[in-house]
């Protein structure tokens, strides 16, 4: 019999249901998604070191997923507990009938299970299709070879999400016994009828604190961008994320109030139509919703925010990626290693050597290389940032607290540095004998300085004195990676006394003397292999370390981290897209049924069909685009300060495409619970 | 005199052809131009569903119903809209006001959903108050007054629109008996000095009794009408405890 109820009553309440068990279903769905990503088609394609990668993307993935549990646990909850709220009267009913609180416990534990099966089974279908197009992405993104396509199903996946999903489930049917248990017959019963104290601010408090919270919001703002410098660390933000939050609580509380002010100044905007109705009725509804609003608004600006960011992070990474791995290999060496016993014999005696001459010593057949050049970086306890920076030190010193100003500078000869800036195809340059230049492409440190260029800033090696060619630093780097990470070399005459002892480092790029990808990834071994290389075996056995940097590395370090932020970020930005759309959207819907008899009063006094959806439409838009548009407004500002962050990784230019992407997503998403909402709502109140 | 309300023959059917209930069956009447016309009768005798039919809430099944020359059995959908808001206004037992706008905006909103131009909306409100009384409780919302004001302010939202017809169901229904006088009274007034037609059903005799005229329905029928006439309204309102007992009589004779 109980069975019977509860079946009958979730097909009879689908309606209400649809957007919870959409909701749901899509929770379910990409759950599966990302957490089948291990088995899918595409990983088994890439290479070695791309998959250890990506076992590290899954780790990570592990942990966020955890994260995701807690976020859709949370929204079950919420959700489960309006359509509750919305059957007191008849739960009154079954009570009446002499139905015991266990009985009723007992019927809803039903339902959940009913609702939490069909869509867990749906959700999968959906999640094992849906993860074959990811598959696809995924190929792409990593670059496998995806000619021979096969349909995966992730049984480890799979059996994840049902556990995940089970343990939300029941702690949703204990929190509904619990619900259950605290009713009264009396207040179930009178459920519908139960006067709705209506609490009307007055409305001149509603324009101070509206501005109030303007003027925070604004000063959080300006300390994210204008004042951006001083903030050094992660304690600095603190005080700006409670400002933030408090600000937007404190303008959802406001915003209804003052806008009905001003629209009631306008008589012409304010008696036409039913406006007088929706905004009082927005107002009303205001008061009992600013949490949530706020909670949404919040989970909306993170979702901009990490998705824009990590799109343009991504693209970003891709396009440096090109230009910064010019050649296959670079290697640098230890120069010059003081005789303390830190070090082996047989490496301090080769740290006096060039690297070519390690490299043959050791027994590397050097017809394996090509375009070969080989450099020395000197550097010196003498000429340190402190010294560089000298006329602008205190300036700098204060803004940016945390630098390591005894860092010693690294100097190279100019003609040393042109040989590599041909084979690299970067500009060649030329300086008189007390001119020196810096090259430079990390924009932080390119910013400080240029300041110190700007002042003339002159440098002594060895007695000479030295000044800036040009008064700003050139674009260039020696060592390849993955991002623009080149803090500053100084290029000096080839006359400078550059000593022995100076010599910091050896430093030597080439190309792999292969045509195939095949020939580059077997030399690339020779360096990386310690199974089959005899060269790193006798580096090894001496105690020698060469450090270096290998193309093939890079891109696949690079792209293994941008594509595992990216992955993340959509993960998580999609749950909170998800999540804060549908505590919307049930919002509304509740909101429309308790208000179904304002609106059958707007009926009866003669308003027609399209005034009264006119109406309805305007109230949910109203209530969709609020917590967007601040947002919207809060991420212009919070995308700024992760750019000025990560600077070091992400190009302003590249932000446009990725914010245009977002707004597709969020569109697509955010549109289609408003939709929703506005037809569960329109029929809702259809007489 | 000129017939503000003509109601033909009209019947309403509910049910299939097995089990078919007759809410009215076969009524006519009419209603005059300033008139005060009560309909009475018992639960379930069918005047909820004639003035339903009336107010074009609900369609008749055979008959017609013609307001001011108009057939309005014949208006479909947005016609039906337009009619019921310009040439109708509704009064209604639990008053229907909305609790989110204040006396003033309530009234204000039967204009704007008439779309009058928006200067002229103040002017037309206070007028309306000054003749139902309550201009000092304009700024408060519904839940700051007492019932009789609330049932006052949904009167004037009713007649500010200057309709052919005010159609009042059980006005009195939820009110004591003070505010019932009080509303009444203002009935009255309307109804001799602004020359509001107004139908009003209702089942209590004292409220009839403030009518010119009343229909007695019983089971779909027209059972009887009386017309206060010359009498005193204490008269009329024994002629109508006389009317009712005759309406449960047949009640007795089971007895």
């Amino acid at each position: 019999m109980l069975f019977k109820l509860a079946f009958k009553n979730m097909r009879k309440t689908i309606k209400d249901f649809a957007i919870y068990f959409l909701t749901l279903v899509l929770g379910v769905a990409i759950f599966y998604m990302f957490n089948s990503l291990d088995s899918q088609e595409a990983m088994l394609q890439v290479s070695s070191s791309t998959r250890e990668l990506i076992k590290l993307m899954i780790t990570m993935l592990g942990f966020v997923s955890v994260f995701v549990a807690i976020i859709l646990g949370l929204l079950i909850v919420y959700a489960n507990n309006f359509l509750i709220n919305r059957r007191k009267k008849e739960f009154g009913i079954y009570m009446v009938l002499g139905m015991g609180k266990g009985q009723i416990s007992k019927i809803l534990l039903l339902e959940t299970l009913f609702v939490g099966l069909i869509s867990l089974i749906v959700g999968l279908i959906l999640g094992v299709f849906a993860s074959q197009f990811m598959s696809i992405l995924v190929g792409k993104l990593f670059e496998a070879d995806m000619s021979r396509f096969e349909f995966v199903f992730s049984k480890s996946a799979c059996i994840k999400t049902c556990i995940y999903f089970a343990v939300m489930y029941l702690a949703v049917m204990v929190f509904n016994t619990f619900t259950i248990s605290r009713y009264k017959l009396i207040n179930l019963l009178n459920a519908s009828r139960k006067n709705e104290q209506i609490k009307i601010k007055n409305l001149w408090v509603c324009i101070c604190v509206f501005v109030l919270g303007v003027i925070m919001l604004g000063y959080a703002y300006y300390k994210v961008t204008g004042g951006v410098s001083e903030i050094s660390t992660e304690e600095a933000m603190l005080p700006i994320i409670v400002i933030g939050i408090i600000s937007t609580i404190l303008i959802f509380w406001s915003v209804s109030g003052f806008i009905l002010k001003l629209v009631q100044l306008r008589k012409s905007i304010y008696f036409k139509d039913v406006n007088m109705f929706v905004l009082r009725q927005l107002h009303n509804k205001i008061n009992t919703t600013v949490v949530s609003m706020s909670v949404i608004c919040l989970m909306l600006f993170m979702t901009i925010t990490i998705l824009s960011s990590s799109l343009s992070l991504n693209n970003t990474m891709r396009k440096d990626l090109e230009e910064m791995t010019p050649v296959d290999i670079n290697l640098y060496k230890t120069a010059s290693l003081p005789e303390n016993n830190k070090f082996t014999e047989a490496r301090i005696e080769d740290s006096k050597k060039t690297l070519t001459q390690t490299l043959i010593d050791n027994g590397f057949d050097m017809n394996k290389l090509k375009d070969m050049v080989e450099i020395p970086i000197y550097a010196t306890n003498n000429l340190t940032w402190k010294d560089t920076l000298k006329p602008v030190y205190e300036e700098v010193r204060a803004q940016n607290p945390t630098l390591l100003y005894d860092t010693a500078e690294e100097i190279v000869k100019v003609s040393d540095y042109n040989k590599i800036a041909r084979l690299y195809n970067e500009p060649e340059y030329y300086l008189n004998d007390d001119e020196y230049i810096i090259i430079c492409n990390f924009d932080n440190m390119k910013a400080i300085r240029d300041k110190a260029l700007q002042a003339g800033s002159t440098i002594n090696i060895n007695g000479n004195e030295y000044k800036p060619k040009v008064n700003e630093c050139k674009n260039g780097y020696i060592e390849m990676a993955g991002s623009h990470v080149n803090t500053g070399i100084f290029l000096v005459p080839d006359n400078c006394n550059l000593t022995e002892d100076m010599k910091e480092e050896a430093f030597l790029a080439a190309n792999y003397n292969a045509d195939t990808d095949e020939g580059k990834e077997e030399i690339e071994k020779i360096f990386t292999d310690e199974t089959s290389s005899k060269f790193f075996q006798n580096l090894e056995e001496k105690g020698i370390e060469i450090d270096g940097m290998t193309k093939i590395a890079i891109i696949e370090s690079s792209l293994g981290i941008s594509t595992m932020v990216l992955f993340i970020a959509i993960y998580l930005g999609i749950i909170f897209l998800i999540a804060s759309s549908a505590i919307l959207a049930l919002k509304q819907l509740t909101e429309s049924s308790d208000n179904k008899q304002r609106y059958s009063i707007l009926r009866k006094i003669g308003a027609d069909e399209k005034m009264i959806n006119g109406a309805l439409f305007k109230q949910i838009g109203v209530f969709f685009l609020m917590p967007l548009i601040l947002a919207i407004i809060h991420s212009i500002f919070g995308i700024q300060f992760v750019m000025t962050m990560m600077s070091v990784l992400a190009d302003a230019k590249e932000l446009l495409p990725s914010v245009i992407a977002t707004v597709v997503i969020l569109g697509v998403v955010y549109g289609a619970y408003f939709i929703a909402t506005y037809i569960g709502s329109k029929s809702i109140i259809k007489e | 005199m000129e017939k503000v309300l003509e109601v033909k023959n009209i019947e309403k059917y509910y049910g299939n052809k097995s089990n078919l209930t007759k809410a009215i069956d076969n009524i006519s009447f009419n209603v005059e131009k300033g008139e005060f016309v009560g309909i009475m009768g018992a639960s379930g005798s069918g005047k909820t569903t004639l003035l339903n039919c009336i107010s074009t809430i609900d369609r008749v099944t055979a008959g017609k119903i013609i307001i001011n020359n108009q057939d309005i059995t014949k208006l479909k959908g947005n016609q039906l809209n337009k009619f019921r808001r310009e040439e109708l206004g509704f009064i209604f037992q639990d008053f229907n006001l909305l609790d989110t706008l204040t006396a003033f905006e309530n009234i204000a909103l039967a204009l704007t959903i008439q779309r009058v131009k928006p200067k002229l909306i103040e002017e037309r409100v206070n007028e309306v108050a000054k003749k139902l009384n309550i201009v000092d409780i304009l700024n408060k919302y519904p839940y700051q007054i007492s019932g009789g004001q609330k049932q006052r302010v949904a009167s004037a939202r009713a007649i500010i629109t200057n309709p052919k017809l005010v159609l009042a169901d059980e006005p009195t229904g939820a009110l004591d008996s003070k505010s019932a006088r009080q509303l009444l009274e203002s009935f009255e007034d309307l109804n001799k000095n602004l020359n509001a037609t107004i139908l009003l059903v209702t089942h209590d005799s004292f409220t009839a009794s403030y009518a010119d005229r009343i229909l007695f329905i019983k089971d779909g029928k027209l059972f009887n009408e009386i017309v206060k006439g010359e009498d005193t309204r204490k008269q009329f309102f024994e002629k109508i405890i006389e009317v009712q007992t005759l309406l449960g009589g047949e009640l007795g004779d089971v007895i």
